[in-house]
């Protein structure tokens, strides 16, 4: 099915405004995608009607409320279709996710000279956090490296495992430079050293079908806010048996079952990791976002994506000074790309000054671009609301900026 | 030599001859910064950066005949452009004459809306290097 993309567009509020007096194109939506009128009516309606908290009050509002935010956490198990909703936590975003992982199963599983895997690709909230435990704990952090297309080498990252691996943590699709690495393959090579597998799916979730249960991964940690949904929220998904053996992350109301002063007992999953008062507004109206999601279809969004992506190749290749970067033969749709003998921050503001919205600079993720040898990139990136005609403009104004030092 | 608020107000005109076509002021700054004297080679090392820049910022000065000479330079050509209009102010001025220039031109161009407010912070940090670099010599002078 094809998707009606003006019809869409009509959905996004945000989209219809004008930016240094030209119509804004909006391509940076490997940072954050903009949200349809559905959620912001959700927010609105929430505060509007609902608003009380959740799991406590014996009274209609908070009674409601509660059953609006467990909707959203069954949307989500079904969005990923994982066992069960206790598997869902709601927590601030992926980052958190994956520091949660690292505070609770990190700190009670992973010990001296044990072994931690990642890859190259990786953004920075799935590097710090494992350093900071390997120094704590005496671990070691091992690296997959990467092809010069921005791919991992697979036979590397098998000679990496052994039975010290105690995780490997890898990002399921790069936010630099677009790449889907092939995590089936990944998550069932560490299985058979016994090692668990956390996927970043920041970048993943959006673009592609997520079934947790046929990936058999044991984490994944994604954000709302590439989704369609509100900023602020995040979800981590685990196998029941792993995250009950895991101690809480965080102490206080809500995570407890009892509290002495001699002693606490924990809540049960997924409660015992969502410790105080949660962001309950934006969990609410995220359900708005994977109903439009679902509504579309993934295959449908995805599609339409791809077509964006190959026509902006198409379109720029023949730009006078363009560098692809990443050049995989399995990517969302990112297109990172630098311009012969220009710095990246001033493709940025002159393609700014274009009204068109991208990202530029290292995008969290250093040790790749060190890797790759450059300073950053400039990264376009797209959603299901993007326009062939915006590639267009895109690709005119990228050649039309290129032509300064490339004549 | 005209005067801080001279140049000033020079600069000022120029800005407002581009209008509020943001594409062509940041074509002019970049014009700028091809004209930025060359950098000496020797210079370019860690401890000349200008922390707090987004993009890389060498500067370094020295002193003649009580006025200071400023040399900077940047991997990105808009900062280039952004300090030539500095140096264009504050360049071969005495120490004092630097440290109680009112910087208005900055806001008078609209510099916050043309290189944005996450960048806005980097400039000012070239503006405090500077004026440090002027209370060094001015302590230099009076010791």
């Amino acid at each position: 099915m094809s998707l009606n993309i003006d019809q869409i567009r009509g959905l996004f509020p945000v989209l219809h405004q004008e930016v240094h007096g030209k119509p804004l194109i909006y391509l940076d939506n490997a940072a954050t995608t903009q949200k349809p009128q559905s959620v912001l009516d959700a927010l609105s309606t929430y505060y509007s009607h609902d608003n009380s908290n959740i799991h406590r009050g014996a009274h209609a509002l908070a009674d409601r409320a509660t059953r609006y935010y467990e909707e959203t956490r069954e949307a989500v198990q079904e969005f990923i279709n994982s066992k069960e909703s206790a598997e869902i936590i709601f927590t601030k975003g992926t980052t958190e996710s994956i520091n949660l992982v690292a505070q609770t199963f990190g700190r009670k599983f992973i010990g001296k000279d044990d072994e931690i895997i990642i890859s190259t690709l990786e953004h920075h909230s799935n590097i710090v956090p494992w350093q900071m435990l390997c120094e704590e704990k005496g671990a070691i952090l091992k690296i997959i490296p990467i092809t010069e297309s921005g791919e991992i080498i697979f036979e590397e990252f098998q000679k990496l495992l052994s039975p010290k691996t105690k995780l490997v943590s890898i990002v399921h699709a790069s936010n630099a430079l677009g790449t889907i690495n092939p995590v089936k393959k990944i998550i069932d090579a560490a299985h058979e050293v016994g090692a668990k597998v956390l996927l970043d799916g920041a970048q993943s979730t959006t673009h592609l079908e997520i079934d947790v249960q046929d990936l058999d991964c044991d984490f994944l940690a994604f954000s709302a806010h590439k989704l369609y949904g509100p900023t602020g929220l995040g979800v981590l998904y685990g196998k029941r048996e792993i995250l009950e053996a895991m101690p809480p992350f965080l102490g206080g109301g809500e995570m407890i079952k009892e509290v002495t002063f001699e002693k606490t007992t924990y809540n049960v999953i997924p409660f015992k990791f969502e410790a105080g008062t949660p962001n309950i507004a934006d969990v609410i109206a995220f359900k708005s976002s994977l109903d439009f999601i679902k509504g579309l279809g993934k295959k449908n969004i995805k599609n339409h994506e791809d077509d964006l992506l190959a026509y902006s190749n198409e379109l720029l290749t023949s730009v006078k000074g363009f560098i692809p970067v990443g050049t995989a033969i399995e990517k969302v749709s990112v297109l990172s790309f630098n311009i012969k003998d220009m710095h990246p921050f001033d493709v940025g503001v002159m393609l700014d000054a274009n009204g068109i919205a991208v990202r530029t600079g290292h995008h969290c993720t250093q040790p790749l671009m060190k890797r790759l040898g450059i300073d950053g990139t400039v990264r376009a990136s797209f959603a299901v609301y993007n326009t062939k005609l915006e590639i267009e403009k895109l690709a005119e104004s990228v050649a039309k900026i290129a032509r300064i030092k490339n004549k | 030599m005209s005067s801080i608020k001279d140049i000033q107000d020079e600069i000022v005109s120029e800005f407002e001859i581009l209008g509020d076509d943001k594409e062509s002021t940041i074509f002019y700054i970049m014009e700028l910064g091809a004209s930025l004297d060359a950098f000496p080679e020797e210079e370019r090392k860690e401890e000349n950066i200008i922390k707090g820049c987004q993009s890389k910022v060498w500067l370094v000065a020295d002193e003649q005949d009580g006025k200071i000479n400023y040399k900077a330079d940047s991997n990105t050509d808009i900062t280039k452009g952004l300090i030539s209009l500095l140096l264009r102010v504050l360049n071969n001025r005495k120490p004092e004459e630097i440290l109680n220039a009112e910087l208005d031109f900055v806001s008078r161009i609209g510099m916050g809306s043309i290189i944005g407010s996450q960048r806005s912070n980097g400039f000012a940090s070239m503006i405090k290097q500077i004026k440090l670099y002027a209370l060094a010599f001015q302590t230099k002078q009076n010791v």
